[in-house]
């Protein structure tokens, strides 16, 4: 494995350990765009995501003596932002719930298929599907999932995580990741549905 | 058990189809299904297509600047930002 693909390995876990400066330098400039970028979809708000990149790093500092190495550097640093990305969103919305009661779970509107937009929009071409303002509404109907909901799907699929590491990330059951995961993806779909079903219909107009 | 599987049963694995991590018993009953019901293939194709957007997302820029410096600076590491990043 080469270094770019595997960044770590370039990386002195007993310089870190040991609060070498200019190792900590790096360590921040390998991970911290990933970390960014992943706060700012949990947040959807630049600056929230600028406060969880430093508490991450501040943290990860002063924890860093007592890593044990039982996951990877990027494992532990993605599980403390998120941790912190978690507890933003608790703080700020304490009213809102961050995740459905479990005695909804299989009853909610998502999961029965009467509700289903049966829109075909895959036909519709790139530029409309790729277009600016469909990216803002995708990630507009991101930040309407509950953060649970938001966090599987992040790592999941944005992030290209497996079942197995989203379920660790997020403290979850491996069974409870893939229910919010479907959750997440059909409640997706569903907006999706609606707005690209608006553009197919313009669009077969033309 | 019936060999006939309904929409609603369909929509249950339906994540877990377009992962291919259904085992293949299960899987051929999808398909079957989907060979008999145009509503299901275009839940199927425009999750698919769902996903897929979701997953092509613009190529990042980096971090950008002032925040790695506001970063360093909290990290009390700003004697290492003429580094370059990576
Ligand atoms: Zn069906």
């Amino acid at each position: 494995m080469n270094v770019e693909s595997n960044p770590e390995a370039s990386l002195s876990l007993e310089a870190l350990k040991n609060g070498d400066r200019h190792e900590l330098a790096r360590m921040v400039d390998l991970y911290s765009e990933k970390i960014y970028r992943l706060a700012l979809k949990f947040t959807n708000n630049p600056q929230d995501a600028e406060d969880v990149l430093q508490e991450t790093f501040l943290k990860a500092m002063r924890a860093l003596p007592e890593f044990e190495g039982r996951s990877s550097l990027s494992t532990w640093l993605y599980r403390i932002a998120v941790n912190e990305a978690l507890m933003l969103l608790r703080k700020q919305k304490p009213d809102i719930a961050l995740d459905i009661p479990a005695e909804e779970e299989d009853s909610s509107e998502e999961m029965s298929s009467n509700g289903l937009i049966l829109a075909d929009w895959c036909c519709l071409p790139e530029d409309e599907l790729l277009s600016e303002e469909s990216r803002r509404f995708l990630d507009q109907a991101i930040q309407q999932l509950p953060a649970t909901l938001r966090g599987v799907f992040v790592l999941r699929d944005l992030e290209g995580m497996s079942i197995k590491e989203t379920a660790d990330l997020l403290g979850l059951s491996e069974t409870n990741v893939k229910t919010r995961l479907l959750r997440a993806r059909l409640f997706l779909r569903q907006q999706l549905s609606r707005y690209f079903g608006e553009r197919l219909k313009e669009w077969e107009q033309k | 058990m019936s060999d006939h599987l309904d929409c609603q049963q369909l929509l249950s694995s339906i994540s877990e189809f377009v992962d291919g991590e259904l085992d293949p018993e299960l899987c051929r009953r999808i398909e079957q299904h989907l060979t008999e019901c145009e509503n299901c293939r275009i839940v199927i194709n425009t999750l698919r297509k769902t996903i897929d957007l979701y997953q092509h997302q613009p190529a990042s820029e980096g971090l950008p600047r002032e925040i790695r410096q506001r970063l360093f600076y909290r990290l009390h590491l700003e004697d290492f930002l003429n580094h370059d990043p990576a």
